[in-house]
């Protein structure tokens, strides 16, 4: 097996610090500037790599099918604080404009046809995740096949993986979030723990659907098949054959956080 | 030596008796906001983080500000500074310990707090900043202690409190970058995007901290027999004049950068700051004041004429001191959130509740500050 740039650092090193080791080494590795345009981790032989594709195109046919949003925030037990108080809200998954969503493509003549669509938004599960490089107690962190998570109950709610995320995919649960869940929920659906305040929440890839051999609950809700979900490491998954075939693009790529979340236009 | 903080006169009863009242109300609304959450503040999805984090910020200013005094006396052996050394330590101990409440209070679930201990992560600068604030709390108190003690007992202080003394000056610097870094490394806010940040922090602490100490010397003359003398406060104001023209130095080189260059993520966050954005413009009156008072405060502080005349110099370092609350204490944090990563503009005004926490957490810094202080003068008029 060869041996890879993040391995050879982390071996120089450790030789090098001597006992002082591991945790040196990491607060130097989130500024390997090299890595920040390709892939910073590199998925282990036969290791997933999770990735959604997103057909704008096929959403924008059904635009006000709310159909993945709700089945998200159904099956995760998110709250509801009403549609008037947004300063409570908590969202995982959400539709903003073009303007927002891609603030850095955005000018006058962009086709209205653009304008007018709303953009799936939704955590990156970035490559290189500054809300995992920030947090002092790694209850969010990095899985290796990609998927960011949050550990709920070692989050202190210092809400500083809110300030580095660059998405705004990062609720914070300013309120007891139980009394605002809505009740109707699908009995085939996993359970999933419901949070308390004063944690951090974003989406999670649906780890609990994965794990049961499933998609996440947004791409089995989508009646018009617009979000694609799979694995990277595999050049024959449909993400891998949408990306080959459609130009594509991600959310803030400048940043270095290595978006997984894909968008054709 | 504590227990020469258990007599004192009505005036000191007073203070104490007001000082606990206000902590005492305060910890009141802490109990409210433990029961309801974070939702009793003026915070929002948008504005994660407010009053209580730009309070820590502008406080670790003040704390590491103490090395203004302790440096010129230790390595320059500028004796002037001698008799307001333990102040100035003092109030670092008082300002940290306000720090810390003040990140205590902002956390969204407070009883885990030790989970930064338990789960020490060195990637974040969070982490670091817990060890080095604590560890210049643990170095404030040993210090102070250990010369007051020495004093008390008309003894030279033991040698080895020297090695602690020098560890503490590079010490406050490291507290204040530290708290910089944790703004400075986010590349998801453009506004605190920038190197500047570490030194503009230094720069408004090193003004503002030596102002408070000023006021404070001519409080204690005013009320005490404690008279700092007029030598060591003229020096002061001469490193409140240098430090104050640096941190206007500071933001307008950074004013420059980001107008000039006029990349718009970077401008939007300054337009909201001085001239409201969409409508949108409520730190707008409040920066205009912090500039208009750290001009008027520099124009008084240049002059030798004004600033030797200690009624104008006390009215100077009030205005700095207001000036870089405002700006750090207010604008600072605030801005840094609007416009959101998406562009929304949601504006941010703390709550009642907010406040009176905030209040509260002012008022036990104050009474830590008034019991050392009681304690420091007793000892020094007990020697004299």
């Amino acid at each position: 097996m060869a041996v890879n740039r993040r391995r050879f650092l982390k071996v120089a090193g450790l030789t090098a610090l001597g006992v002082a080791g591991k945790p040196c080494v990491d607060l130097i590795a989130p500024g390997e500037a090299l890595m920040a345009s390709s892939a910073k981790h590199e998925a282990k032989a036969g290791g997933k790599r999770w990735a959604m594709v997103i057909n704008l195109k096929a959403c924008n046919e059904h635009k006000d099918c709310t159909k993945c949003m709700d089945a998200c925030h159904q099956s995760h037990y998110v709250p509801d604080f009403g549609p008037d108080n947004k300063k409570d809200e908590v969202k995982w998954i959400w539709q903003e404009p073009f303007h927002h969503a891609f603030p850095n493509q955005d000018h006058r003549f962009v086709k209205d046809e653009i304008k007018a669509m709303p953009m799936l938004v939704l955590c990156n599960h970035c490559d290189n995740p500054p809300c995992v490089r920030v947090c002092p107690t790694q209850a969010t962190f990095r899985r290796e096949d990609g998927i960011v998570m949050m550990d709920y109950h070692r989050c202190i709610g210092c809400r500083y993986c809110v300030a580095a995320c660059p998405y705004g995919s990062r609720s914070f649960n300013w309120r007891d979030p139980r009394p605002h869940i809505k009740k109707d929920l699908d009995p085939e659906l996993p359970t999933f723990p419901t949070r308390s305040r004063g944690v951090v929440e974003k989406c999670n890839f649906c780890t609990e659907q994965l794990a049961r051999g499933k998609m996440p609950v947004c791409v089995e809700a989508c009646e018009a098949k617009a979000l694609t979900f799979g694995d990277l490491e595999d050049a024959e998954s449909d993400v891998r054959k949408l990306l080959a075939e459609n130009y594509s693009i991600r959310r803030k790529p400048e940043l270095g956080t290595n978006p997984e979340v894909y968008y054709i236009v | 030596m504590i227990e020469k903080a258990l007599i004192g006169g009505k005036r000191y009863w007073t203070l104490v008796g007001v000082l606990s009242a206000i902590v005492f109300v305060g910890f009141l609304f802490y109990l409210r906001q433990l029961n309801v959450g974070l939702g009793v503040t003026g915070l929002s999805r948008d504005v994660t983080w407010g009053f209580y984090i730009a309070q820590f910020t502008f406080l670790v200013g003040v704390a590491a500000s103490a090395v203004m005094v302790v440096l010129p006396y230790y390595l320059h052996n500028y004796k002037a500074f001698g008799k307001i050394t333990i102040l100035g330590e003092f109030l670092a101990v008082s300002a940290v310990t306000m720090c810390l409440l003040f990140i205590i209070v902002d956390l969204g679930q407070p009883a885990r707090a030790v989970n930064i201990i338990l789960n020490p992560t060195p990637g974040s600068i969070l982490f670091w900043d817990m060890v080095v604030l604590n560890g210049y709390l643990l170095l404030n108190i040993v210090i102070a202690w250990i010369s007051l003690d020495s004093e008390r007992k008309s003894i030279a202080p033991p040698s080895w409190i020297k090695w602690v003394i020098l560890l503490s000056i590079p010490w406050a610097v490291s507290i204040h970058t530290v708290t910089a870094f944790i703004y400075n490394g986010l590349g998801a806010r453009s506004f605190w995007f920038t190197a500047i940040l570490a030194p503009r922090f230094l720069a408004s602490a090193f003004a503002s901290g030596p102002a408070l100490l000023i006021i404070l010397c001519l409080i204690l003359r005013k009320f005490t027999k404690f008279d700092a003398g007029k030598e060591p406060i003229q020096n002061l104001a001469k490193i409140v004049t240098y430090a104050l023209i640096l941190n206007v130095f500071f933001v307008l080189l950074e004013i420059f950068t980001v107008f000039y260059s006029q990349i718009p993520h970077h401008m939007h966050h300054f337009e909201y700051l001085l001239f409201g954005l969409e409508g949108h413009n409520t730190l707008v009156p409040w920066i205009w004041v912090s500039f208009t008072l750290a001009i008027v405060a520099m124009i008084f502080l240049i002059n030798p004429n004004t600033r030797r005349k200690e009624k104008v110099l006390a009215f100077a370092c009030g205005a700095v001191f207001l000036s870089t609350w405002i700006d750090k204490g207010l604008g600072m944090v605030v801005a840094g959130f609007v416009p959101s990563p998406l562009g929304t503009i949601t504006d941010y005004v703390p709550s009642f509740t907010e406040l009176m926490i905030a209040f509260g957490i002012y008022g036990f810094g104050f009474l830590i500050l008034t019991v050392l202080y009681k304690i420091a003068l007793t000892v020094r008029k007990k020697i004299a």
